[in-house]
């Protein structure tokens, strides 16, 4: 007997939205079930006509982005929900704002074309790990290591349990800024402001098994014995499309291009 | 929201941290309530579920420190996970945060691996609203749900580097106050407690409250002992430290005596009436690490006279106090738009027992029909009438499981306990659940009640056969499943069963394999009965903590200091070690495991907890006690004659039941409502 479903099941996806969010601060320990469950609540307490699969169990229409790893903050990630009614996406974006705990963040949100993926416009990303308690030398002598290798096989405890695989083949680029201790992302003065800190700009080619921060650090352990001193703090930045020039191209620049043309309107 | 800034070291006189203008003879002192987060964040990586530390919950309230008059810590001494949905907690904690010059943040307790890492660092016990020091606050609260929370408040009050023994502490720290079920019998931690707190807590924390600011407003008269004085000369906040315990030679209490004047002989509980004026938490805390139950919980009544007499939350928790079906509603609508959850959990110690229940299940279906809103009823009796109920709730959702607490096998051992359910009851109970689409039904027993024989327990089995057959019968189906769930009794200080002996682990454990045993006797009925136990090792330790006296202080830190953590937890239990630590303390001070626990006690004996007060009449207690064994059977005061239990006359309070005979409306659709603060077009809401 399937109470859950109203006669003539459920009602249909009447608009899809695409939405960046950042994890921020302290709340970059949220892990992504942990983001999730709040989503999911953020949308009820902000009153969002979210639209339900079929089934014996519905659920609400929300799909990931690949998603930062647990303890690594970002400005960039990225999802999609499906609405059972249309909505102003700007105001949906404040509202959804609104509903999350600060330090999860709505930072935009964009009308999604019928057809296509968020998937098909992300195939890189771009991080900033800070290495509080490694001048920028070091950190130079360990990059140039690492990028002169044409493998760097590490290891890590997946689910499937621990696998090798290589780090270096996705890293399209890496360089080394110095910089006084202030995180890049949420400008909070770290308890290492007065300590040396190099922050690596790291781009990297979204592959399987995917290739973190955590794995480039791993690398760089590997071909220069590189062994930071405090936990490695990780930023995303940016997602998207890499260009031949290394530029990422935001997965949203599509939909604009497509809404400035005249997509329909709310 | 600047829930993580950090705030410089303050120099602030010993008790009036934060005060600008202190009178009096202070001493001065640093106390540093600069966030720790700086700190902790470093060990965050390293550890397993960091988000549990981090705060940053909706109904989380992040004040500013040197605004508060009085700044209390509220832990529940177990992890996050457990110690967040606390209704206790959640309330004192909204309840205190509303109150402008008062301050309240939560800690819990933090796993073995985290506490390691802040051993090593240096990192003292936080707040995970702003990361402050335990220590700096004025009052330490902890609410014990249970006795096995202890060794984790000397875990908590150790990394806090306030010390464990209640004499040792000066004037600067923080005055320890335990409250909960367990709070009615402080004296196994009366070592390590500076205070303890009877019944509810809504109104006891604003009056202590009252109190700590007066005296930090004085500048501190007498320091220390002078504060717990005032506290104790309320009558209803107990300072162990102001009574003596003397004993007699064989080991029993021979009196427990005031031991300076102006100090009450005996202390009262707390009773908070009328609910309805207390309808919180109304901004319930929304944790973002996964925690044991994700709902909006709504107390709808308090307390319980069915008179279950293994039973020390209905003793002591009496009158019943209803709130209103109207005021349940509307903290629903609240709860659920604040919260974001997408389940409701009507809480009470039974339930189906509201005088409005019927229209307020109907009620509640019929406003959330439609959405995904799920409705619980949990802690239900056995009753056809809650069937009724359950298909009211399940209009949303699936029907997955019921739950019934027949608690005994036989019809004379459910006599003993007085839960007056029949076996044509259950049976046809349960038999209509299965007739109208559960499947599953879930049946709670206890082991080693008082009286109790080895066929008392092989008569669940029994029971559960005939659950099995007579639901296929009706059902047609052998698609059917009970669960027969069992749990150790433990005898509780202010029931019936006070004087009770407990049965040795060995018992028990030998009545559960009989009883594994017959449930598998027949292949054809066993395969259909799930069976669930634990064995009994733990209820003994239970059982220990429970009815002990200030010498199983002893045994408590002995535990502790050989490393004894989150005893709820079996993985993190060892018997071994309890039997071993009161082995070590017990024998030198007169007495042994066995004589608090598998010893039958006279009318004539002194409990430990005689001098706390739960309203309930002693001699009441001793006579429901020989009732128990006459297997004689009490009925509930609400429907028939009071039988003088003690407790209305002597707290001064009524049975507060309706009908009230008003009715849920309709709520306004989502999207039509425009009327609140936050409401836009579209029905979006922009929350505050």
């Amino acid at each position: 007997m399937a109470r859950n479903q109203p006669p003539g099941g459920q009602a249909p996806v009447v608009q899809r939205v695409r939405i960046r969010y950042a994890k921020r601060g302290p709340l970059r320990f949220t892990s992504h079930r942990d983001f999730a469950r709040a989503f999911e609540r953020a949308i009820h307490r902000a009153g969002v006509p979210i639209a339900y699969s079929q089934g014996f169990t519905p659920h609400p229409k929300v799909s990931y982005a690949s998603a930062a790893p647990t303890g690594v903050a970002s400005e960039a990630e990225y999802l999609e929900i499906g609405l059972r009614e249309r909505v102003d996406v700007a105001l949906l974006a404040r509202a959804l704002d609104a509903a999350l705990s600060p330090g999860l963040d709505v930072l935009d949100a964009v009308e999604a074309p019928v057809g296509g993926s968020l998937a098909d416009r992300i195939d890189a990303g771009s991080w900033a790990v800070e290495l509080p308690g490694v001048d920028a030398d070091t950190a130079r002598r360990a990059v140039a290591a690492f990028l002169a290798a044409d493998e760097v096989p590490v290891e890590r405890l997946t689910k499937q349990g621990r696998r090798t695989f290589d780090a270096r083949g996705p890293v399209a680029s890496l360089v080394v800024r110095d910089a006084a201790g202030v995180s890049a992302a949420d400008g909070v003065p770290s308890e290492v402001a007065a300590a040396p800190c190099a922050i690596l700009d790291l781009v990297v080619r979204q592959v399987t098994p995917t290739v973190r921060p955590d794995d480039v650090l791993s690398g760089l352990r590997v071909v220069a014995g590189l062994e930071p001193p405090s936990p490695p703090r990780a930023t995303r930045l940016a997602q998207g499309t890499l260009t031949t020039e290394g530029e990422i191209v935001d997965p949203f620049a599509a939909d604009r291009a497509q809404e400035a043309i005249g997509a329909p309107s709310a | 929201m600047a829930s993580f800034e950090s705030t410089a070291r303050a120099h602030t006189p010993a008790c009036n941290r934060g005060d600008p203008a202190p009178r009096g003879r202070v001493r001065w002192h640093v106390v540093n309530v600069a966030s720790v987060f700086p700190q902790l964040e470093r060990l965050l990586p390293l550890v397993s579920k960091p988000i549990q530390y981090v705060g940053g919950e909706l109904g989380a309230v992040v004040k500013p420190w040197d605004a508060a008059a009085v700044r209390w810590v509220l832990m529940y001494p177990d992890a996050y996970e457990v110690g967040l949905p606390n209704q206790g907690v959640q309330i004192l904690y909204e309840v205190l945060n509303e109150r402008s010059d008062v301050l309240a943040e939560r800690t819990y307790a933090v796993w073995p691996d985290l506490e390691t890492l802040m051993r090593e660092h240096g990192v003292p016990q936080f707040t995970v609203d702003s990361h402050r020091p335990v220590a700096a606050f004025d009052l330490f609260g902890i609410s014990f749900a249970t006795e096995l929370g202890y060794t984790n408040l000397l875990t908590a009050l150790d990394l806090a580097g306030i010390p464990l023994a209640s004499v040792d502490r000066t004037d600067e720290h923080p005055v320890v106050v335990a409250g909960g079920h367990a709070a009615f019998n402080p004296e196994p931690i009366a070592d390590f407690v500076d205070a303890a707190v009877l019944g509810d807590g809504e109104e006891a924390v604003l009056e202590i409250t009252d109190i700590v600011r007066d005296w930090k407003a004085a500048g501190c008269p007498g320091g220390r002992d002078e504060l717990l004085l005032r506290l104790a000369r309320t009558e209803s906040v107990y300072v162990p430290r102001f009574y003596d315990v003397d004993y007699l030679p064989d080991g029993r209490i021979q009196r427990v005596v005031p031991n300076r004047p102006d100090v009450p002989f005996r202390v009262h509980k707390r009773t908070t009436m009328n609910l309805d004026e207390w309808p919180y938490p109304k901004k319930p805390i929304v944790p973002l690490a996964e925690t044991v139950h994700e709902r909006y919980a709504v107390e709808i009544f308090r307390g319980c006279t069915r008179g279950c007499r293994f039973c020390q939350a209905g003793m002591i928790t009496r009158p019943v106090r209803e709130r209103s079906i109207t005021t349940v509603g509307q903290m629903v609508k609240q709860g659920l738009e604040y919260s974001g959850f997408t389940e409701v959990g009507l809480l009470s110690l039974s339930s189906a027992d509201h005088s409005e229940i019927g229209d307020m299940c109907s009620g509640l279906a019929e406003q959330y029909a439609g959405t995904n809103v799920s409705l619980s009823l949990p802690s239900t009796r056995v009753d056809a009438f809650n069937i009724t109920l359950a298909e009211e709730l399940s209009r949303n959702g699936r029907r997955t499981g019921l739950t019934f607490a027949p608690e005994g096998g036989s019809e004379r051992i459910r006599r003993v306990i007085n839960k007056m359910v029949s076996e044509e009851d259950l049976i046809r109970t349960v038999v209509t659940a299965y007739s109208n689409g559960w499947r599953q039904v879930k049946l709670y027993f206890m082991c080693g009640l008082p009286t109790e024989t080895d066929d008392d327990v092989v008569q669940i089995a029994r029971l559960a056969h005939e659950v099995i057959k007579a639901g296929r019968a009706a059902t047609g189906s052998k698609d059917i499943r009970c669960t027969v769930s069992i749990g150790g009794f433990v005898p509780k200080p202010h029931t019936p069963f006070q004087w009770a002996a407990m049965a040795p682990p060995e018992v028990i454990d030998h009545r559960l394999a009989l009883l594994k045993q017959a449930i598998n006797a027949d292949r054809q009925l066993g395969r259909a009965i799930g069976y669930r136990y634990h064995d009994g090792q733990p209820s003994l330790v239970e059982g220990l903590l429970s009815r002990g006296d200030r010498r199983v202080g002893a045994v408590i830190r002995r535990v502790w200091e050989q490393g004894g953590r989150f005893d709820g937890w079996s993985e993190h239990f060892s018997f071994d070690r309890w039997v071993d630590a009161a082995a070590e303390t017990l024998p030198p001070q007169g007495v042994d495991l066995a004589w608090y626990t598998t010893r039958e006690r006279d009318e004539a004996e002194v409990l430990p907890w005689d001098h706390l007060d739960s309203g309930l009449d002693k001699q009441w207690l001793w006579k429901d006690w020989q009732d128990s064994v006459a297997e004689y059977e009490q009925d509930d005061c609400r429907w028939t004659p009071c039988f003088d239990c003690g407790v209305c006359p002597s707290m001064d309070t009524e049975i507060q039941i309706g009908p009230t005979g008003r009715r849920l409306l309709p709520l306004t659709p989502v999207g039509a409502d425009a009327s609140g603060a936050g409401a836009v077009r579209h029905g979006l809401r922009v929350p505050d």
